[in-house]
């Protein structure tokens, strides 16, 4: 059961990364007509497939995932999204202040009473860290009462093991449909992956099918923070 | 992007000598690499939009190539690389990519700045 909220904050560093963990979820907002701000930090400039034969140079890969992005929005129904304007890989090298006051003001405009974003330490990409440190920073440091909840989104090799299970799941059989077609909207990233899901699932492989269907979140543990 | 044609990256790095010039220089393993092979030493190097004149270019080798610039107090070099092309703005761009066609390597040289 998705619970309704007021509005949804979803910060992620990359266009896709919102695709395989968070789309579903998203659509289902949408659906019930929560207000979803997306805030994407980059535009993913420094993806490596360029695909075999190639369909961009590292040039041109910023617009084409940007276009993707933009798909993606649309087959979720997100009419609200931020690119934020920062190059892939360098979130963390960017001062920490400046990134905590970049969550900071999209809180306060959006007002959210959920943010989405990944966990920090457990979600592998250096720019996946740096984002949730921002995030949870910017919310520490709000008045307890006021805080929004937040779901992080955690896939380390050691994450079940430090952090459990995790506590939030969303069944989204209800916008599955939504969910694949955001998948394939980034086809850059996709493109193998979605040859190998559809023929899983068209087979009815139950591993393949869980997996998309129920979109895991850890709620943040402010009892061990990170830091 | 083509497969290297040496007689011609050869020409274009030539084009490019003793001018002011922005670099682009990457190499990578992915973000992923030691996530998906723990214990793998994840290294890479990136330079943007540096500018430097090289008084000399050139490429070396089959392929995989070698390109080396020689500064005049210093080197730049990529190997690795497969593929070229000169997209609309006439900057060189030298790829590495592999049989799937990710990126391992890239130097770009161009007369004008790269996006940020």
């Amino acid at each position: 059961m998705i619970k309704k909220e007021r509005h949804v904050l979803i910060v992620l560093p990359h266009p896709d990364d919102e695709a395989f963990g968070i789309s579903g979820t998203i659509a289902a907002y949408r659906k019930m007509g929560v207000p979803v701000t997306y805030a994407c930090l980059t535009l993913g400039e420094m993806g490596r497939n360029l695909g075999n034969p190639q369909f961009a140079t590292r040039e041109t890969l910023p617009q084409i995932r940007k276009a993707e992005l933009e798909k993606a929005c649309e087959a979720m129904g997100l009419d609200d999204l931020r690119l934020m304007g920062f190059r892939d890989k360098t979130l963390e090298f960017e001062d920490d202040e400046k990134m905590v006051k970049l969550v900071e003001d999209l809180i306060q405009e959006s007002n959210p009473s959920l943010v989405i974003s990944f966990y920090p330490g457990y979600s592998v990409h250096p720019d996946h860290e740096a984002t949730a440190r921002a995030v949870v920073r910017a919310i520490r440091r709000m008045d307890e009462t006021n805080r929004p909840k937040l779901y992080a989104v955690a896939f380390a090799n050691n994450t079940e093991e430090d952090l459990g299970t995790p506590d939030i799941i969303h069944d989204i059989q209800d916008t599955i449909e939504q969910k694949l077609a955001a998948l394939r909207a980034h086809e850059s990233q996709t493109v193998w992956m979605m040859k190998e899901l559809d023929e899983k699932l068209a087979a009815k492989d139950p591993e393949r099918m869980k997996w998309v269907r129920y979109e895991r979140f850890f709620s943040y543990k402010w009892d061990k923070d990170f830091e | 992007m083509e497969i290297v044609n040496q007689e011609h990256v050869q020409e274009l790095l030539t084009s490019f000598a003793n001018k002011d010039v922005y670099i682009h220089l990457e190499t990578t393993n992915g973000s992923y690499a030691s996530h998906f092979k723990e214990g793998f030493l994840n290294a890479g190097a990136f330079i943007r939009n540096v500018v430097i004149k090289f008084e000399l270019g050139k490429i070396v080798g089959d392929s995989p190539h070698r390109v080396g610039l020689k500064l005049p107090s210093g080197w730049i070099y990529a190997q690795g690389i497969t593929h070229y092309t000169v997209d609309e703005h006439d900057r060189l761009l030298l790829a590495g990519l592999d049989h799937e066609g990710k990126l391992s390597v890239a130097l770009h040289i161009s007369e004008t700045p790269f996006t940020y």
